[in-house]
């Protein structure tokens, strides 16, 4: 993990409320894996205090980008930066995504802003030969982020885009079409929709890894803020920022 | 080389520089010492110890307010043989002094663990928590009482020949009194101050944006509290102090020691800036070199009223 004072290369608005920082951090850049996350003091005054987690976009050469929806004061800080101002950004933090398995296909399911780790995801899924499979929703169309994601179908709960309803209904009615093939999913997005994700996989024992958030402090494991049930240890708390942010589905409780 | 000479002592602990990480904002070393050389600076005070296990209370733990944050992380902690077993061997491996915290529910307890631990040679000091505002046994209940913080005091240093410091709570309308229980118990030095009490609501669910309902606020938001609680001490009891309340830059750990710290800790912003601790040693002898203080030392409550 390194502490770096990354460039702004551009800040891209890609939907009503959704954009993409670019920043260039070579150090950052070469040691990121899907999944991972930065860690970012947005300004250089005590507003906002903490640093901002958010995950890793995509990687090109010396620059990473990171997706987000402007909702807070720090998102807002992020939104304004211009081409040339430096970020102070910690990454690559945190366990990724896990390419391994025996899977063929791929099967990405994100929820909102959750569609943010995937396209590094893909990427480096199409570089070891795997199929792959989306699936974006959100409550409007305008949630619904689809970016740089391959063959996608999408969900939304007013119907405005796509299916009618969650992206877990909406990869519940496909499922049977890939029921003679070896799957992998991936699930980024809110909590209640993880944990629906979760029993899905529970109830046809697929074999799955999920992306979690959670408010933090610190974002490397020291200040115990942000801690997740274990589903193995009754007594024991995972933390988000360290053990995660991305777990196997059978190992943590979702809130 | 600089001429500055940075060595400060609390009591009898000879620290290198002033520089000392908080407890609960550097685990046990292991993951600040990616961003920093653990050797460069004063020491650092373990996380918490009780004699068993704690898990620690349930999220939502930690919130960011102005300037600040409250956190409820309920001493999560590893636990007194854990620690010894695990993270005493990579603490071994630095020239830092090692103070451990320890946080118990009982008197009982607060020797137990300090008998089990004084043995390490590792270990300089220990820091006595009796101010832990998050959890329901212990914690504020013997810190805002004069009486088990001098009890405490007493019997643990029975069990240690090593320094006893006692991390006092700001939640008391007189701080000196509880520093001066402290000192005549036999109390080597306090550290001061500890969290304050503070909540938030979320507005739209009307629920308090901790699960805790209260948390302890800390980071720049209560560095004048923290400030005023140190000179309060200085000027009433004759016992060193380690200052510590939302130190974020040097320039506040030098407004510290003038206020009367021997030395300093440095705790919420290990979570922003986790290598401050090692940039701030130049920046120190800088401020000495300027103003012509030749020993760090010299600055302790040399406030001019």
């Amino acid at each position: 993990m390194f502490l770096a004072n990354a460039k702004v290369d551009s800040v891209t608005q890609i939907g009503t409320n959704v954009f993409l920082l670019k920043l260039q951090s070579d150090k950052i850049a070469a040691n990121a894996k899907p999944g991972q996350f930065v860690n970012i003091k947005v300004s250089n005054s005590n507003f906002p205090l903490l640093r901002r987690p958010f995950s890793i976009c995509n990687v090109e050469g010396d620059y990473f980008t990171i997706m987000f929806t402007s909702v807070g004061e720090g998102t807002l800080v992020l939104q304004k930066k211009q081409k040339g101002e430096f970020v102070d950004v910690m990454g690559s933090a945190g366990n990724g995504f896990s390419l391994d398995g025996n899977y063929e296909k791929a099967i990405i399911v994100a929820g909102g802003i959750g569609a943010a780790p995937f396209p590094f995801l893909i990427k480096e899924l199409e570089k070891i030969g795997k199929e792959i499979i989306c699936f974006s929703g959100g409550r409007t169309k305008n949630d619904c982020i689809t970016y740089e994601m391959k063959n996608v179908s999408t969900a939304t709960d007013d119907g405005s885009f796509g299916f009618r309803g969650t992206v877990v209904e909406l990869l519940s009615s496909q499922i049977d079409r890939y029921k003679n093939e070896r799957i992998k999913i991936f699930g980024c997005g809110p909590n209640a929709m993880l944990k629906s994700l979760q029993q899905f996989c529970f109830t046809r024992n697929i074999e799955a890894e999920i992306s979690t958030e959670s408010s933090m402090a610190c974002g490397f494991g020291i200040c115990q803020g942000c801690p997740v049930q274990s589903a193995t240890d009754k007594n024991k708390f995972l933390l988000v920022c360290k053990d995660g942010p991305v777990f196997n589905v059978k190992d943590i409780e979702l809130p | 080389m600089s001429a500055v000479d940075l060595s400060v002592s609390v009591g009898p602990l000879k620290l290198r520089n002033p520089i000392l990480l908080a407890s609960g904002t550097v685990g046990y070393g292991n993951e600040i010492s990616e961003f920093i050389d653990l050797n460069k600076i004063g020491g650092i005070v373990t996380k918490s110890l009780s004699l068993k296990p704690r898990k620690g209370n349930t999220p939502q733990r930690v919130i960011e307010t102005p300037s600040g944050m409250l956190n409820a992380i309920g001493l999560a902690n590893i636990g007194v043989e854990e620690f010894l077993k695990t993270k005493i061997p990579f603490l071994k491996k630095f020239d830092t002094k090692i103070i451990c915290n320890i946080a118990a529910s009982s008197v009982e307890e607060y020797v137990e663990c300090t008998k089990l631990l004084t043995d390490e040679d590792t270990i300089s000091a220990f820091e006595i928590n009796v101010s832990c505002p998050n959890v329901k046994e212990g914690g504020l209940e013997f810190g805002n009482d004069k009486k088990a913080v001098a009890k405490i005091t007493e019997e643990v240093k029975k069990v240690s020949t090593k320094p006893i410091f006692i991390k006092l709570s700001p939640n008391v309308s007189r701080i000196s009194e509880f520093a001066l229980a402290a000192k005549e118990a036999g109390a080597d030095a306090v550290s001061a101050i500890n969290t304050l009490v503070g909540t938030a609501f979320d507005i739209m669910t009307r629920k308090p944006k901790i699960k805790n309902i209260t948390g302890g606020l800390s980071g720049p938001a209560i560095k004048p509290v923290a400030l005023a609680k140190v000179l309060e001490i200085r000027r009433n009891v004759d016992i060193p102090i380690i200052g510590i309340g939302g130190i974020f830059s040097w320039q506040d750990a030098v407004e510290f020691m003038i206020a009367g710290a021997s030395a300093f800790q440095l705790g919420t912003v290990n979570f922003v800036h986790p290598n401050i601790s090692e940039t701030m040693i130049n920046d120190l002898i800088l401020y000495c070199e300027k103003m012509k203080i030749a020993s760090l030392k010299n600055l302790t409550g040399s406030f001019i009223l």
